[in-house]
């Protein structure tokens, strides 16, 4: 027969203080790995939703980033753009977008330094490739004119990024004119400028990259493996989203220091938690030897305080996710180690990282809880009556 | 009995949770120290002599941008400047993309760099061999150790930003009072591989006379590059690494957020030990008033109590941050070079040792007024 479940709950509240300091310190644990959890679920919110899997990104040979030095020539592209395959437009355009990437340095309009800034710049076609990314504010930039158009998070984060403000961008200045909103993909990090424009300012005679459309997924993949294959274009091709997804490895030094911070911290808890559930058994030695007395068996005590503990974590559970929730949402940056640059992302507090933080929280009461149940358990009943 | 020898009687008549408490204490404590000692190295460590007195030169607008080549002839005739040396990031990948496998790898003009870098250490005739072979380059001590390379040994690197791969030979093996993780190579050996390249550099490293004139200095070479097509910002080398540091985000925060929640962690543990084992004496409270000793004695004898299982914790905390930190600066990654030092060690104790008076003074307060009476007929 199970001990009712009650009996568990009343003896937590009798012992306030206690129950509320060990649950507090699961709750300290718990806040901490949610934290890391939903800033890498939105850093990988970021890259993995960024890229159609029509289109098909192109590089220089050997090279694993928009930023790498030389790129594809410009007769390069005439040839992507005949190759079969290829979209076309309404107006009949093949979708193909020679882009380039600078890296400016921005001031944080909180003071705390500067920061690179991926710049990309794009024809209107580029634009219309990607339809994540719709305008929220102003208009696009006008072709031949220096123009650029931010995303809503640059504005937010970097002073001089509203529209009418002006950036130095090699020896010019760019007029902003309009805010995008990129969906929370990888685009919400860029500033988009005119590529013409550009290439007469920094007299670039090369793209950094070409991105492409294809009309279905097998071409897609054809078009991929024809650039790779091509001895004369001497280019890299890859899936659009294949890209980003890559780039997620810009997550590994909060990923490494977050699982080592959760780790310590969930074993000093795990330790508190038996140390409370001790306590908790030495306390009612005499109650249990009577339940056992009145008939309760020994698997029946050992699951009641097993879930004793269970209850404690799940209450620094609950603790820890309400401590953090305030934070979901906010907008924060880190390094892009591909590109050196800023990657915009938010703290996002998925479904997956709540489950994962209860679980985590359940471990830790089962890690504290089975040896002082099972102490309960074995006691001898004759010697705990005496007290 | 003396009365240190009553409060380690005290703290240990419950050896289970007297364990259990000092090792929450100690992971608590390990936490504390790594992330102390990984502060102190981005934001307090001055790095050697040396580093105080070099600056880094690079493009204005960003790192990604090279500078060119015929800006060290002109930086050199700065006064003050003593040496100057180019610097190209390569960033190709060694055996494989996996991040454990990454290493620094600059071309750079093997005739002038270890004038800038003095303080490592290197036989002059590697350096002399190195200087010989254009495909030479010389690797750090550690990276030595990691790899188990040897003098002579063929070294292949993948290029992903230059569209080429390194094929060099090891001349050298230098130390450095840090370890770098780093390989140089002749840049020459890049220029004839990639003539694009040829001409530019990544950035210049100066050494400056005194460490008092690198801000003049870094003034001088900015001032006289202003109007030029490629406008430099000078640095202190410190002051460089930070900016890559910054880069993270807001390290700052995240650090101290950790911090504060692993003191606060410890402070509840501890306060919840002490309220227990106070609880459970408040008879003995009683009848050692009754045998004389004053409130103000009690109060000293649990705090020290408190005080003695937290320092405690905390020794065996930050010695095993001490050899944890040390195994993982061995490994590479980013925190290559770190130690903890003694100043943190003893800063972990303090606070440990603040953590568990904190913990102790309000329940052994309370134990401290009982009345006489009262705690003789407590059950507990």
């Amino acid at each position: 027969m199970a001990i009712p479940l009650s009996y568990n709950v009343r003896n937590l509240r009798l012992r306030k203080g206690l129950t509320v300091m060990t649950a507090l310190g699961i709750a300290l644990t718990v806040a901490t790995a949610v934290f890391i959890m939903a800033l890498l679920a939105g850093l990988n919110r970021a890259f993995g939703a960024t890229g159609d899997s029509l289109n098909v990104l192109v590089l220089r040979k050997g090279s694993t980033s928009e930023l790498a030095a030389g790129g594809v020539q410009r007769d390069a592209l005439q040839v992507i753009k005949d190759l079969p395959g290829v979209a076309k437009n309404n107006h009949g355009e093949p979708l193909v977008s020679g882009e380039d990437i600078l890296v400016i340095v921005l001031p944080r309009k909180d003071g705390t330094g500067e920061v690179n800034v991926t710049t990309r710049f794009l024809t209107p076609l580029g634009i219309e490739m990607r339809p994540k990314v719709h305008l929220i504010a102003g208009r696009w930039f006008t072709p031949g004119q220096r123009e650029v158009v931010v995303s809503k998070s640059i504005s937010q984060r970097f002073a001089k990024t509203n529209i009418g403000d002006q950036m130095r961008i090699g020896n010019g200045d760019w007029n902003v004119v309009g805010i995008f909103d990129a969906n929370g993909t990888a685009h919400e990090s860029e500033i988009w400028g005119d590529i013409n424009q550009l290439a007469t300012d920094f007299e670039r005679t090369v793209y950094s990259s070409v991105l492409l459309r294809a009309t279905d997924p097998v071409s897609a993949d054809a078009l991929k493996n024809r650039a790779n294959d091509d001895q004369r274009l001497e280019l890299n091709g890859m899936l659009e989203p294949d890209y980003y997804a890559s780039q997620t490895k810009s997550g590994a030094p909060i990923k490494f220091v977050g699982i080592i911070v959760a780790i310590i911290m969930a074993v000093g808890s795990s330790f508190a938690a038996m140390n409370t559930m001790y306590a908790a058994v030495a306390y009612r030695g005499r109650e249990i030897a009577t339940l056992r007395v009145i008939g309760f068996s020994r698997p029946s005590i050992l699951t009641s305080f097993v879930l004793e503990s269970l209850l404690l974590s799940l209450l620094g559970a609950i603790g820890g996710i309400v401590l953090m929730l305030p934070f979901n949402g906010m907008t924060t940056g880190t390094s892009n180690q591909v590109t050196f640059s800023e990657v915009v992302f938010s703290l996002r507090m998925t479904p997956a990282v709540v489950v994962t933080a209860i679980t985590f929280a359940v471990a830790m009461g089962l890690l504290g809880g089975l040896a002082p149940a099972w102490h309960a358990a074995r006691q001898d009943i004759l010697a705990a009556l005496r007290g | 009995m003396t009365l240190t020898r009553f409060v380690t009687k005290n703290a240990f008549r419950n050896k289970r949770r007297t364990v259990l408490t000092v090792l929450s204490i100690g992971v608590s404590l390990l936490l504390l120290t790594f992330m102390m000692t990984v502060w102190r190295s981005f934001y307090i460590d001055q790095g050697t002599v040396q580093a105080a007195q070099r600056l880094i030169v690079r493009h204005k607008v960003s790192l990604v941008f090279n500078l060119p080549g015929f800006y060290r002839e002109k930086i050199r005739a700065i006064p003050g400047v003593t040496h100057v040396v180019n610097e190209q990031w390569f960033g190709g990948l060694y055996k494989d993309d996996k991040p454990e496998n990454f290493f620094a790898q600059f071309g750079t003009d093997p005739q002038e760099l270890l004038s800038v870098y003095p303080e490592a250490r290197i036989p002059a005739e590697q350096v002399e061999a190195w200087q010989h072979d254009r495909a030479g380059a010389i690797v750090d001590s550690e990276l030595v150790k990691k790899y188990k390379w040897k003098i002579g040994d063929r070294l292949n690197i993948k290029g992903t930003i230059f569209p080429l791969n390194l094929e060099l030979t090891i001349r050298g093996i230098f130390t450095a009072p840090t370890p770098t993780q780093t390989i140089y190579f002749n840049k020459t050996y890049l220029d004839e591989g990639y003539a694009q390249v040829k001409g530019s550099e990544g950035v210049f490293a100066v050494l400056v006379d005194t460490p008092e004139d690198v801000p003049r200095v870094a003034k001088a070479i900015d001032e006289e590059f202003r109007n030029a097509p490629r406008p430099t910002k000078s640095e202190s080398e410190r002051a460089f690494q930070l900016g890559f540091i910054q880069m993270l985000g807001n390290v700052k925060a995240f650090i101290l957020s950790i911090c504060l929640a692993v003191v606060f962690a410890i402070l509840l543990v501890s306060a919840n030990t002490m309220a227990m084992s106070i609880r459970e004496r408040t008879r003995e409270v009683a009848l050692l008033k009754t045998l004389g000793f004053t409130r103000r004695k009690i109060l000293g004898l649990f705090v020290g109590e408190a005080v003695s299982l937290a320092v405690l914790g905390g020794v065996l905390g930050t010695l095993a941050a001490f050899v944890l930190v040390g195994g993982m600066a061995r490994q590479g990654g980013f925190l290559t070079g770190m130690r903890v030092t003694p100043p943190t060690m003893l800063v972990a104790l303090l606070v440990a040792a603040l953590v568990g008076f904190v913990s102790a003074f309000l329940p052994s307060y309370h134990a401290s007024r009982v009345n006489i009476v009262d705690g003789l007929r407590h059950i507990g």
